[in-house]
């Protein structure tokens, strides 16, 4: 049994549908220093402020990569990991230390072979878009 | 300004191990809530041979070299001033837990902006599992901001 509980299939979406939205707890420090570790990123820019600070920045903030695996959730907890054929993002702004990240996703466009063109967002609380991205999914 | 002859140079093929453990390490560590991507029998119930690796997880096994900015260096572009553009995955066969990887990157093309205070670097990596099958491809834009 999967644990993606709805059987999404291509009869049953319709473009301007909207994904249901993920949110994620507030972007630690520990949050980036774990994922640093996880993720195998180390640039020091996200973990070590004195590096941020002599990069010209005001302070660490999120790796860009931590909040496409958020997208990346948005599109699992939808469909299967199994049907998504393409997802890309623009890394559009900087996601601050203390963000709290919500992605959004809607259904843009039907194509032949069954595939659905998906545009997804990753905003901040003040809404303001972090990650623009595309998805192609392929639904029974 | 960066050395134009890297467009189109290929880099040493990385093989590396996908861990069940750096598997979960990476969920706990970005949110994750679908038990499938943390339990190796959730996963198999879903029809996984054993945990996927999620939709980005091909960039952190290109983390796995001796120097994991290995291009960036290469190029002798200077990492604090280093942004990540974009980032784009295709997909092929599903990569789980105990397969071993092999991840093939080259540079597609290198050009600048606003009369080379940004430049650009696209780099495209493709993977394999162990029995030769397509894993899909990713594609990283990353940014320059050279100091005026």
């Amino acid at each position: 049994m999967s644990s993606v509980e709805n059987t999404v299939t291509f009869a049953s979406v319709q473009v301007g549908d909207e994904l249901p939205a993920v949110s994620q707890r507030a972007i630690s420090r520990t949050t980036l220093a774990l994922f640093a570790g996880a993720s195998g990123d180390h640039n020091p820019i996200h973990i070590d402020i004195d590096f941020s600070k002599a990069a010209g920045m005001p302070d660490v903030f999120a790796h860009g990569m931590l909040n496409m695996a958020y997208l990346g959730h948005l599109l699992t907890a939808w469909v299967p990991q199994t049907a998504v054929r393409e997802f890309s993002t623009r890394f559009v702004a900087i996601t601050q230390i203390h963000a709290v990240v919500t992605c959004t996703g809607r259904v843009v466009e039907k194509r032949h072979g069954n595939l659905v063109a998906l545009e997804v967002e990753a905003t901040d609380q003040n809404g303001e878009v972090k990650l623009a991205g595309k998805a192609l999914v392929e639904l029974p | 300004m960066i050395d134009r002859s890297f467009i189109g140079r290929s880099f040493p093929p990385l093989i590396t191990g996908v861990e069940a453990g750096r598997l979960r390490a990476f969920a706990r560590a970005t949110g994750q809530r679908d038990p499938i991507y943390w339990d190796s029998a959730a996963a198999q119930a879903a029809g996984y041979r054993d945990i996927p690796a999620p939709l980005t997880f091909v960039f952190t096994l290109d983390l796995e070299r001796d120097d994991p900015f290995y291009f960036i260096n290469e190029m002798k572009i200077e990492l604090a001033h280093v942004l990540h553009g974009e980032q784009a995955f295709t997909y092929g066969v599903p990569i789980c837990a105990g397969d071993e990887v092999t991840l093939i990157s080259k540079v597609v093309d290198i050009y600048d902006k606003k009369g080379g205070a940004m430049e650009f670097v696209i780099l495209e990596t493709n993977a394999q599992n162990q029995l030769g099958e397509d894993l899909g491809s990713m594609t990283r834009t990353i940014v320059v901001r050279n100091p005026k």
